[in-house]
C-alpha cells in the first residue's frame, strides 16, 4: 500500500526492514525524477518530492516496490564495516548480571553476530542497528544519562548503536570505539547507512 | 560584517535548509516560513536561497560595520516592510516587537556568511547542527552572494493570514476512531507555549486513536500533524526530527506551512480538509 504523506510525499508500506532497504537501494540506484529525500524505515520507505506529479510517482513507486517485493527476510547485501571496541562500557556488567551471563560472554555476543544497520533517527548518524543476540535485550536505562560520550557503544531493546556524537542518552553502554562513524566534513556525513552491515570485534 | 547587538528572544541564520540527508538523521531545517526569506532576499537582489537572520518575537538590534542594503519580511516588526532600504556604516537596524505573526526575516544584500555545515548555514535548533543561535556579541560576516541589482522598489507584505491549515489527510488517519479528522476540523486549537521551530503544539480537542501499541518509526514530512498518545496534535515546522513514531493525522498544504510557522502562543487556529479558503 502507498500512503499520501501530504502533497509532495508518499509513504511506501513495504512489511519489513527487508524490503524497505531493497526499496531504498532500487530508489537510489535509479531515482525517480524530482524525488529529494528517500527515508526507509522498519515498514516503510517516505519518499519526498515537491514539484513531482504524485500519481506518477505513486505507480511508479508501485512498480519498483512489486519488482523488489518480495518475502521479508533474505541476506542483506550492503557493504560490511567493521567496528573495533574497547569493551570497557560503564554498563557492561550490569548487563552481564541483568542477561544472567559473563561480561566475558556479553562481548562474545556482540561481536558474535553481523548486524545490519536499520534505519537513522535520534540524532544526525545515529544509527539502529538491527540483528542483536536476543540474550541481550533489555530495557533503556531508567534514568537517562545527560551526556554519553561520542563513539560509545551501546545496547537498548532489540538494537546496538554507536554513538556519533555526545549527546544525552539511555542505551546501556559496553564500551568504545575510535572510529569516527559522523564527520560533517565527509561526504557522506555518516558511515552507516541503511542496509550496511556491521560487525563489531574486540580492539 | 554585522554585530548582534541584541537577539531578542531568539534569533538564528536561516537559509533554505539541508535537504537530502533524512535518511542519515538529519532534519531538513531552514527558514521555517521560507517564502518570506526567499522574498526578503529578492528584495536586495540575492538568490533565494541565501541566509539571512529569522528572528522570533522582533526586539533584535543589529549595528553594521559596513553599510548594505537590507529588507525586511514576515512578521512585520518596524517600518520598513517588503522594502529595500540602505543601513549606513555603524547604522543599526533595531526590530519591534511584531504586531501580528512570530517570525521577521532580514535579508542583507549579499547574505550571512558564516560556515556551512552540510551544504547549509542554517541553525538547526534540534540536532545542533549549524551556527549557535545568535547573542549579543555575535559576529554575522556578509558575502559575496549577490546575484542581481537591485530592482523591485516594493513588495507589500501579505497581511495577517487567517490561522486556517489545509490539510491532507493521512498517512495515518486510519489509526484514529471514526470521527478524529473531523474533531481536527471542528477545532478550534489553541497555540502552546512550548511551541518552537521543531513543531507547533497545540490543545484543543483530543484526536483518539482506534489503535494501540506502537507505530514503526517512519519518515516524517514537515507540516505532518502527529498525535502523541495525549491526543493533542503537533504540528511539525523546519526542525522535525526526520523519523517518528506517532501516527501523522494529516498533513497541512505547503502554501499553509507559512501560517503555521507565524502562529504564536495564544493564538487559536482551525484546520480544514477543504483545499480552497
Amino acid at each position: 500500500m502507498i500512503r499520501t504523506a501530504g502533497e509532495h510525499a508518499l509513504l511506501v508500506e513495504t512489511g519489513s526492514l527487508a524490503a524497505s532497504h531493497r526499496l531504498d537501494a532500487a530508489l537510489r540506484a535509479d531515482r525517480p525524477e524530482g524525488v529529494v529525500e528517500i527515508v526507509p524505515g522498519p515498514e516503510t520507505v517516505l519518499v519526498v518530492a515537491p514539484g513531482a506529479d504524485r500519481e506518477r510517482l505513486r505507480a511508479r513507486l508501485a512498480a519498483v516496490a512489486g519488482q523488489v517485493g518480495g518475502p521479508p527476510g533474505g541476506a542483506a547485501a550492503g557493504p560490511v564495516v567493521t567496528i573495533p571496541v574497547v569493551y570497557d562500557g560503564a554498563d557492561l556488567d550490569s548487563v552481564a548480571s541483568l542477561a544472567g551471563i559473563s561480561a566475558e560472554e556479553v562481548v562474545a555476543r556482540h561481536t558474535g553476530r553481523e548486524l545490519v544497520v536499520g534505519w537513522l533517527g535520534f540524532a544526525p548518524g545515529f544509527a539502529y542497528l538491527t540483528g542483536l543476540d536476543p540474550v541481550l535485550e533489555l530495557p533503556r536505562l531508567d534514568t537517562p544519562r545527560t551526556s554519553v560520550p561520542a563513539g560509545s557503544v551501546a545496547v537498548a531493546g532489540p538494537y546496538s548503536a554507536v554513538y556519533p556524537t555526545a549527546s544525552p542518552g539511555g542505551w546501556r553502554l559496553l564500551g568504545r570505539t575510535t572510529t569516527r562513524v559522523w564527520d560533517v566534513s565527509a561526504d557522506p556525513p555518516s558511515l552507516f547507512r541503511p542496509g550496511m552491515r556491521v560487525r563489531f570485534e574486540r580492539a | 560584517m554585522i554585530e548582534v547587538i541584541a537577539p531578542g528572544p531568539y534569533a538564528t541564520v536561516q537559509d533554505l535548509g539541508r535537504p537530502g540527508h533524512a535518511h542519515l538523521g538529519v532534519p531538513r531545517s531552514g527558514a521555517a516560513d521560507a517564502p518570506s526569506l526567499r522574498l526578503a532576499n529578492r528584495l536586495v537582489g540575492n538568490r533565494e536561497d541565501a541566509a539571512g537572520v529569522e528572528v522570533t518575537f522582533g526586539q533584535a538590534r543589529l549595528r553594521f560595520r559596513e553599510g548594505a542594503w537590507a529588507a525586511l519580511t514576515g512578521a512585520p516588526a518596524g517600518a520598513r516592510m517588503g522594502v529595500p532600504f540602505w543601513v549606513p556604516p555603524g547604522g543599526e537596524l533595531r526590530l519591534e516587537a511584531p504586531e501580528w505573526g512570530l517570525r521577521t526575516y532580514v535579508a542583507v544584500r549579499g547574505g550571512i556568511a558564516v560556515e556551512p555545515v552540510l551544504g547549509s548555514r542554517s541553525t538547526d535548533s534540534l540536532s545542533g547542527l549549524g551556527p549557535e543561535p545568535l547573542r549579543a556579541g555575535t559576529l554575522l560576516p556578509v558575502g559575496g552572494f549577490a546575484v542581481e541589482d537591485i530592482s523591485v522598489d516594493l513588495a507589500p507584505p501579505p497581511g495577517p493570514a487567517p490561522a486556517v491549515l489545509r490539510v491532507l489527510a493521512g498517512p495515518r488517519d486510519d489509526w484514529f476512531v471514526p470521527g478524529a479528522l473531523e474533531a481536527l476540523c471542528g477545532g478550534p486549537y489553541a497555540v502552546s507555549q512550548d511551541s518552537n521551530r521543531v513543531g507547533v503544539r497545540l490543545r484543543g480537542p483530543g484526536l483518539a486513536r482506534a489503535r494501540q501499541g506502537e507505530l514503526p518509526s517512519e519518515g516524517m514530512v514537515a507540516g505532518a500533524v502527529q498525535v502523541p498518545p495525549d491526543g493533542q496534535p503537533i504540528v511539525f515546522l523546519a526542525d522535525h526530527p526526520p523519523t517518528g513514531g506517532y501516527p501523522v493525522i494529516a498533513v497541512v498544504r505547503q502554501a499553509d506551512l507559512p501560517v503555521a510557522a507565524q502562529l504564536r502562543p495564544g493564538d487559536e487556529v482551525r484546520f480544514t480538509t477543504r483545499p480552497g479558503r
